[in-house]
């Protein structure tokens, strides 16, 4: 173990004694019984990555887009949205509870496509949320206090880490389907299918769009195809993730693929959406919740129960970054480069896959890397395990989760050479 | 009543005989048995003005500030904070899940002043939060999940619509104590005071720390001198809900004297902010949350736990409004511009109010008004009753809720006397 971390272990067991020590003392505090929180897991990476002094250092745990440069990237798109909005002299009154109308419309085109069923017939209550996080949390509301079924939702195993507490605080019950196959590193249809067949009718299941956070794995298209008419057949109520529209494959049609498909098969699903990654809005916190409806009634009926629990959590959604959005999902010059520009992300995260691949070849490793390419988007399960993990952070000060989840974003052409050479030396 | 108002009940009637009618046809969709919500009050309030047709109509339902013109107001040092921001070229990275440091430590200082121990010895836990509702819910949330004692809270009566709620849907009780006397239009201390000592030990109790809303009625210094004591030896938890520092007296510091005199007493209090007045920062959704604590330990214990309730709501808070306000906060210019122009608003509406008491006199009005320049913040108790608010609403195009609360902000230079002449009318 390095000085680090023993330090920082002791430091711990230190302020643990004392906090016992000071709360024996100070029972007359309302919060003497409050105990401390476990530490952030991947907050812990890149508190250890900070602390390392070692010069070759690379944080891998870092869950935001990252220039070659290894830099936070502000898109152009975003930045000329800005200024025209600095120059209309907007006001700061508060946008309607269910948020900025031009956003919530745009946002559904954006996801459905221009010619569904869904915006020909206006077929979708939207409502803008706090990101991926608060659009999750509010549907998740919403099924908690009216979905008619079984109020469990099942989670694909794994799954972003954030989605259990979400949907446990909101209300739900959690359980999950079989999804990543270890052994393969890839998609584990058989074993998703025979769950989800297994799913007591009903009930609701979540799937990731595009980008399944935190293995890299998707279905492909003719697996979608099944997944969705065996949901249909189990009569599962549908709740699709969509975090990483365009981001992903660099098509914002080919990515919203899954959504899209389901919609056609009319299943009348809720959809969470982010613009946190694809347009790097992450502090500005753009999001959207939406329930496909039957009908324009069943669409105000709805719309006016979501209003109804948003009014108590934080009572109208924040106009920034929500601006920012429709300026450049409405006007057609700045939706151009910035479709460029979602393109140029997809684009360098798929060229540092490849020369992670070919470079693991270089090293002369026997192990078969395929997954690498295989998936998409932010995140790759390498395949590490635990102690591999654990010898990448000690040995080559490579900052990954134990799960043996890298963060492509964190990769560069200047230290693509030295990862995979770290990797290899740890799976020989 | 009016023809629009007619038609409007009529329309509500027509859908709500339609959506029954759907319902029964669509049976196969997931959402057949979500009812329409019930409309907001104050929502409705504004939707009636806009159909009147009335040249002479006022919006006092509005519970926003109006400059004298009748416009929405974007504070010069907003903007200027907002150019500066623009030329530093920041990132859109995700702030920690506490908020923005600089901000959550300025907001600790405006509350609690520089000189506070809570300052000196770093007694807060600070989160920022979603503006007042979200930095309530935050606050409501912790209280439900660690309050070692009574899980209610008690609201004066009447208070903010939407604490009810917000309380409700984060787990705890709803109580209440007197606090407005309809007969006086003021402050009923031996009501509250009658009522607070028999609030059971260990229980929670919510105070408008200045410029009570919906009543505009607040208690005087020495009146809360002897609440602080009473609260004291009740062994009751105090929640402070501080949404008008400033905006209130015009003067920062004497809004803030009752949090800093619970403070001396040595109330380990909970504290929820608001920016969206005071700072016209509305639609940005700038607030925090605060625990005041025994200790350093118990501020980390606290942190972390409240971090890990906001993870699974919307993971981390808006940035572009906070950096706004910690720059204001922060730069000594800015903040000199921002303190002139709180005053400005503030003492708008001081001014509305004694033109307001001046107009009832010059109308011959008998009735005693003084309850409206006794009464301070945005909002007005006028003590109208529910008829006579329907009066002038029908008769005269004035906008109110049938509680008879005006909104000072909606009140100009320009309507005050056709303002006070209404309500002359309909009370006379």
């Amino acid at each position: 173990m390095s000085v680090s971390r023993t330090l920082s272990l002791a430091n711990k067991h230190q302020l643990w004694i004392i906090s016992k020590v000071s709360r024996l003392a100070s029972t007359n505090s309302w919060w003497s019984k409050v105990e401390m929180g476990p530490p952030d897991a991947i907050l812990g990476v890149t508190e250890a990555f900070k602390r390392d002094t070692n010069p070759k250092k690379i944080n891998l745990g870092v869950g935001a887009y990252r220039t070659d440069e290894g830099k936070p990237f502000v898109l152009e798109s975003v930045k000329k949205a800005e200024q025209l909005i600095a120059s209309e002299n907007l006001d700061k009154e508060y946008a309607p509870i269910s948020g900025i109308p031009e956003f919530c419309q745009a946002n559904a085109k954006l996801a459905f496509g221009d010619d569904s069923r869904v915006i020909k017939d206006q077929l979708f209550a939207t409502t803008q949320g706090i990101s991926g996080t608060g659009s999750l949390r509010i549907g998740a509301a919403f099924l908690a206090k009216f979905f008619p079924g079984n109020k469990v939702i099942y989670l694909p195993n794994p799954s972003w880490g954030n989605h259990t507490p979400i949907m446990k605080h909101a209300g739900l019950d959690v359980k999950s389907y079989r999804y990543y196959d270890s052994k393969t590193c890839g998609f584990d249809f058989n074993g998703a299918k025979e769950d989800i067949e297994k799913i007591p009718e009903n009930s609701i299941i979540l799937f990731h769009a595009c980008a399944h956070n935190p293995t890299g794995v998707d279905p492909r298209p003719e697996q979608w195809k099944e997944l969705s008419s065996i949901v249909k057949n189990r009569k599962l109520f549908v709740f699709m993730d969509m975090a990483y529209q365009g981001f992903a494959s660099g098509n914002i049609d080919d990515d919203a693929f899954a959504v899209r498909k389901f919609i056609d098969d009319k299943h009348n699903l809720m959809l969470a959406q982010s613009y946190a990654k694809n347009m790097g809005l992450y502090g500005e916190r753009v999001g959207a919740c939406t329930v496909v409806c039957q009908d324009k009634d069943e669409v105000e009926r709805v719309m006016s129960q979501i209003k109804i629990l948003i009014r108590p959590m934080y009572s109208n959604p924040p106009i920034h970054g929500a601006r920012i959005a429709a300026k450049i999902l409405n006007q057609q010059d700045l939706r151009s480069i910035w479709l460029k520009e979602v393109k140029q992300m997809a684009d360098r995260i798929i060229t540092m896959r490849q020369q992670l691949v070919d470079n693991l070849k270089k090293n002369g490793s026997k192990k078969n890397w395929q997954h690498i390419t295989d998936q998409i988007g932010m995140f790759c399960f390498t395949g590490l395990n635990q102690q591999q993990s654990e010898r990448l952070i000690k040995d080559f000060s490579v900052y990954l989760t134990k799960d043996g989840r890298i963060s492509m974003a964190g990769v560069t052409s200047k230290n693509n050479a030295y990862l995979a050479n770290a990797i290899h030396e740890v799976t020989k």
